[in-house]
């Protein structure tokens, strides 16, 4: 088979790597190795790390340096949450929304993984997992769009009532705290499904039977097999949705409204309207050291599971 | 006990799909006001063919995803291959490189390009929404096509250099192939990361380069008719037959090997 895919395609230049000449002269090893290398951790450097440096030193400064205005050093937007007691309720707001949707996530996307690896099998199970997954290639803005239809006043939820009681009152809760979980959950429901799954279809099917013959109960068996052994699943999966959940600001914008205040609606403002950099860039570290402290955590988890 | 967890399946999966498909119908709604009851009409799909701020955009959107996906295959298939098939110092924390464009949340990453090319005067606009779409697509090829390396195995690279072929072909002549599908798997990728991008393009856009997602945010803030609906449904399609293809390329260069 490898030779035949090898024979397929055309004999390629030899100079296509940029650096290694197949006969004559040959490179050292550790130039190609760089050459390889360099573009892509170049990229990244120009992308991602210099950005940061550069947000770094500018939650330092006094002013947002724009124009001549003079800037100077300061510590003082570390204590905004001390100087500007309202934040501490945003603050607050945020970690309600990622803890309710990493916890919803959990108990429906364990229960989700649960019923495929112990209920489904060959063909349909991989075609509802890949049905699990789709929703997740799709544009997660478009997604939060589509509750808006759903759950606003005169929306399909009050279709749907009404057609079963003419005169039900309006169920429709958009721009509140739960329109914006569920929107959450719905967009980082497929992360918890997975990491789940991918725990559970390792247990061996003999444990369960030997707990069953020995008397224990279905109730047993759940919480004291099957739950420690996906563990490693729900904390992966626990960490791959709250980290992202904490920064979003997309989501309690569209589903929140005005009701829609977090730190990541705040970050975003401070940087689209009320031009004061160094305080957004404060408040991204500051998420950034909570992000960081979460994955040194949870690291070992995080490595064991991604490389079952 | 079984019905039971495929019933409870069958509504995970309603929940999934069903603001979706409220969505996709209400595009063919008439109601500009998304009144119900429904009827059908295709009216806001010819009127997207003459909005000319969308169309725009979609086609930026397009661009910037097809030009991010050539740079980042190329660039993170070198990376790939140097990763897992060279010996070299501190590779371990190249590896941990990859991860902050897919682990810290968009909305620091896409603030602080912000600031940084503001900073150095690179500025906004196309080119930098490229630059930040090529970062956050990279880890992604990286690992794609690391994972498919993993299904090579490197002896048969070996074999063809013991019997006399120089490095450079042998890869080209017996890894490259049996990669290909990876690699192609890895663009497709890149492609829907790069498509599907919302929030660093919103720090980075400017009024004529913005993309379609941005291009939908400010509409769905601004106010909105089932326009909105019929480029989103085009959009969910766009990204669903990615998915499609991608799960079609990824499969089959796992499944060659272990034959």
């Amino acid at each position: 088979m490898p030779a035949d895919a090898a024979s397929r395609t055309p004999p390629t230049p030899d100079r296509a790597l940029g650096a290694v000449p197949s006969a004559g002269l040959r490179l050292p090893s550790w130039l190609v190795t760089l050459t390889m290398l360099l573009p892509t951790y170049a990229w990244l450097t120009l992308a991602i790390l210099l950005p940061l440096g550069a947000m770094l030193s500018f939650s330092f400064m006094t002013a947002t340096p724009l124009g001549k205005k003079e800037v100077a050093f300061t510590f003082k937007h570390y204590r905004a949450f001390i100087d500007q007691p309202y934040l501490i309720g945003v603050a607050w707001t945020s970690l309600l929304i990622g803890l309710w949707t990493t916890f919803l996530c959990a108990v429906v996307g364990f229960f989700t993984a649960l019923a495929l690896a112990r209920a489904t099998a060959g063909r349909l199970r991989e075609t509802l997992l890949i049905l699990v997954i789709l929703p997740f290639w799709t544009n997660g803005l478009v997604r939060v769009f589509s509750w808006t239809m759903v759950i606003r006043e005169g929306g399909f939820l009050d279709l749907l009532a009404r057609s079963v009681w003419p005169d039900a009152p309006s169920l429709g809760f958009l721009y509140s705290l739960p329109a914006i979980i569920l929107g959450l959950v719905h967009g980082y429901l497929p992360y918890m499904v997975l990491t789940c799954y991918i725990a559970l279809v390792t247990i061996d099917d003999s444990i369960l039977e030997a707990a069953e013959s020995l008397g224990a109960r279905k109730w047993t068996v759940l919480w004291r097999i099957i739950v420690p052994m996906a563990a490693p699943g729900l904390i992966s999966g626990s960490v791959l949705i709250f980290v992202p959940v904490i920064g979003a600001f997309m989501e309690p914008r569209i589903l929140g409204g005005p009701r829609g205040v977090t730190l990541g609606t705040v970050i975003e403002e401070q940087f689209t309207q009320a031009f004061n950099w160094p305080l957004g860039a404060a408040l991204s570290f500051t998420i950034l050291a909570l992000v960081l402290g979460i994955f040194a955590t949870f690291s070992g988890v995080l490595r064991r599971s991604s490389s079952l | 006990m079984k019905l039971a967890a495929r019933t409870y399946i069958l509504a995970v999966l309603i929940f999934l799909y069903l603001p979706i498909a409220v969505l996709i119908a209400m595009g063919f709604n008439e109601s500009p006001l998304y009144q119900l009851p429904f009827s059908f009409s295709s009216h806001w799909y010819v009127e997207l063919m003459s909005n000319r701020k969308l169309l725009n955009a979609s086609w930026n959107s397009v661009l910037i995803a097809a030009i991010t996906a050539v740079i980042a295959t190329v660039l993170g298939t070198l990376a790939a291959v140097a990763l897992s098939r060279r010996q070299f110092f501190g590779k371990e924390a190249l590896r941990l490189l990859l991860l902050p464009p897919i682990a810290i949340p968009w909305l620091i990453t896409g603030t602080a390009m912000l600031v940084f090319f503001y900073w150095t005067g690179i500025g906004r606009g196309f080119h930098a929404i490229l630059i930040g779409h090529v970062a956050l697509a990279i880890p992604y090829v990286v690992l794609v096509v690391g994972t498919g390396l993993t299904t090579i195995r490197a002896d048969l690279e070996e074999a063809a250099m013991s019997l006399g072929a120089p490095p450079v072909k042998a890869f080209f002549r017996v890894t490259l192939p049996l990669l290909a599908p990876s690699i192609f798997g890895a663009a497709l990728f890149a492609f829907a990361v790069s498509l599907d991008q919302f929030v660093v393009s919103y720090f980075l856009a400017t009024p004529g380069s913005s993309t379609l997602p941005v291009e939908i945010y400010s509409a769905i803030r601004k106010g909105f008719t089932p326009e909105i609906n019929a480029v989103c449904t085009i959009l969910l399609l766009g990204s669903v037959s990615i998915f499609l293809l991608f799960t079609l390329f990824a499969k089959p260069g796992a499944s060659r090997d272990r034959s």
